[in-house]
């Protein structure tokens, strides 16, 4: 591994991302700010939904916003590298192993995804108007989010070099969409108590994961997951999803 | 220290479909209505067993049509395109081994150019200096040099969104001179340049040559393999079919002189008697006067023509002396002509 080399790729990265600041900060911030001012602002105040209901809404939010940024972070612009003027080649051919530019890319992702997570916490529990968040497990918060951060840097990876450019609404719709409205985002686990084949069946979904150990992290009064698996099922996917994204990277960079 | 480019026996056959600018037909193309159907395997061979050398130090050119294999070999050579079988090595080391030491040692010109669209064209340069460690103060001013010598100096600072495609074929060139690489692979450079940039370009591979650097370049235009290389590999079909200075590969091919002249009215025997002239392979004439005599040689026959001209009373207005040529070359090896 050449280091200058690899720092000087997570250079670009960050100066790209820089440049990008604003389209990056609406694109993370705008939806999950809409959805937090209807269901945990509109809906609550006006009665159709119980307060407690932001509450558990928070860890959710937090947890769909950092998958999105991550994922797009890496996957987007992977997918217009990789077209047919192979952008990518400008890094290829510079003199380091190229499995470690699909890390440097996954560390880019990750740290975009946890600067969107820390954008979207204190910005989504203004707009609910306060909530009361548990400051008991800071240390397993961090892991989890460093954890989630990196899936999703990882999943990504995997579908930037998986997908081309016409499929990207196929992705968003067939994957993406599926993975966070059955990613116990919008509610606990526990409540799909009522559907036990649906309840397992989510258990394959990595976001579950992430939603649920937010949920344990920073609502701890609500069920949730137990931490152990949520850390264990998070580093799981983590390999999984790094092992199959830097084999498709592979196979994707050199013909 | 100059590097030399050695391949043996390179072999590549793509089982999917092979990048956009290896520009191959696939022999093998997917069924009509394909998803009922099995996909039809591809199989495309675009390497047939290439083995070449190019001396450290020299422009060597690779002239062939289009998909006849010459970006797949640079491809290959350039740690993009894995081989199927065979070696390949620059300067000592093999390319598919020592990938990141080769990587060090290579400037690569794509043909199509892959340049980062989320940089400026300065910001391009710097930062592929910075990944190829070449120090703060040292790749800003290389940067500076390159886009003054390619005339970018005025749009250094803009997005290359509203660049033309000339713009991108210069920036590309200078990016793969920013770490000052022993070996420069040029990929069709001059294609979609225009002919003051063609000259600027070729300058520049002569200037880089004089540095002692080695060049390898692909082009199907002769003129440009003619100009610039010292010895060439004319592919066809994966193979090198012959190989030498492009002087040397002319004159192999028999009657490969051309001569033009321009007549006054001449009648059919006096065709006939210039076909007699020794040495004369095939005269035609295009019934306006002009008469094309094709031979082995070229200014010895002027004086013969117009002896024989004098003789039957023929007035003479012009005369054209063509070289061999290496579109002749071709189309005396494959048949074809270069350009089809």
């Amino acid at each position: 591994m050449n280091l200058k080399t690899f720092l000087a790729m997570l250079a670009r990265d960050a100066h790209v991302a820089r440049r990008n600041f604003l389209t990056i900060l609406i694109q993370t911030l705008l939806q999950p700010m809409f959805f937090v001012f209807i269901f945990g602002r509109v809906m609550t105040t006006s009665g159709l939904m119980s307060e407690q209901y932001k509450v558990l809404l928070l860890p959710g939010i937090i947890a769909i916003s950092m998958f999105m940024s991550g994922i797009m972070a890496v996957a987007m612009p992977l997918v217009s590298e990789f077209q047919f003027s192979r952008e990518i080649e400008d890094r290829l051919l510079a003199p380091m192993e190229i499995e470690w530019l699909a890390v440097e890319k996954v560390l880019a992702g990750m740290i975009q995804a946890l600067i969107a997570g820390l954008v979207v916490l204190p910005t989504a529990w203004l707009v609910m108007g306060g909530v009361a968040l548990s400051t008991n497990h800071l240390l397993f918060f961090g892991i989890i989010a460093l954890l989630v951060s990196g899936l999703a840097a990882a999943i990504g990876l995997t579908l930037g070099c998986s997908v081309g450019q016409i499929q990207i609404g196929l992705m968003f719709s067939m994957v993406l969409a599926p993975m966070i409205f059955f990613g116990c985002t919008y509610y606990p686990w526990r409540t799909l108590d009522a559907f036990p084949v649906l309840q397992w069946a989510v258990l394959i979904n990595p976001v579950v994961y992430a939603s649920e150990g937010l949920r344990g992290a920073l609502v701890p009064q609500f069920p949730h997951l137990s931490g152990y698996l949520v850390l264990i099922a998070l580093a799981l996917f983590d390999a999984a999803f790094l092992f199959l994204g830097l084999r498709q990277f592979r196979r994707k960079a050199v013909s | 220290m100059s590097v030399g480019i050695r391949t043996e026996n390179l072999k590549k056959i793509y089982t999917s479909a092979p990048p956009v600018a290896a520009g191959m037909r696939v022999a093998a193309a997917r069924g009509m209505a394909g998803w009922r159907r099995k996909k039809q395997p591809i199989r495309a061979v675009a390497l047939d067993g290439v083995s070449l050398e190019v001396r450290a130090g020299e422009i060597f050119g690779l002239l062939g049509p289009n998909g006849a294999g010459k970006t797949t070999t640079v491809g290959i050579l350039t740690t993009r395109v894995r081989p199927t079988a065979g070696d390949a090595w620059i300067g000592e080391h093999n390319v598919w081994q020592q990938l990141v030491r080769v990587k060090r040692l290579i400037g690569v010109v794509p043909q199509r150019p892959n340049l980062d669209y989320s940089l400026t064209a300065r910001e391009i340069l710097t930062f592929h200096g910075a990944y190829f460690q070449v120090p703060p103060a040292l790749r800003a001013r290389r940067a500076a040099e390159l886009l003054e010598r390619f005339k970018l100096t005025e749009r250094a600072n803009e997005m290359l969104l509203g660049f033309s495609g000339g713009m991108l074929q210069r920036l590309s060139i200078a990016r793969a001179m920013m770490h000052d690489p022993e070996v420069l692979f040029l990929d069709e450079p001059s294609a979609g340049l225009d002919p003051q940039t063609r000259l600027l370009l070729w300058d520049i591979v002569r200037e880089y040559h004089a540095r002692g650097k080695t060049m390898l370049l692909t082009t199907h235009n002769m003129e440009e393999a003619d100009a610039l290389c010292q010895r060439l590999a004319i592919v066809d079909h994966g193979k090198i079919i012959a190989l030498g200075t492009p002087q040397e590969l002319k004159q192999s091919v028999p009657g490969g002189f051309l001569l033009q002249l321009q007549f006054d009215s001449p009648p059919p025997e006096f065709l006939h008697a210039l076909e007699l002239l020794k040495g004369v392979t095939e005269v035609r004439s295009r019934g306006d006067g002009t008469v094309y005599i094709y031979a082995d040689r070229g200014g010895s026959l002027v004086p013969e023509v117009i002896g024989v001209a004098v003789q039957a009373g023929v007035g003479i207005r012009d005369v054209h002396i063509s070289e061999p040529s290496l579109e002749n070359l071709f189309l005396h090896h494959t048949g074809r002509s270069l350009r089809e």
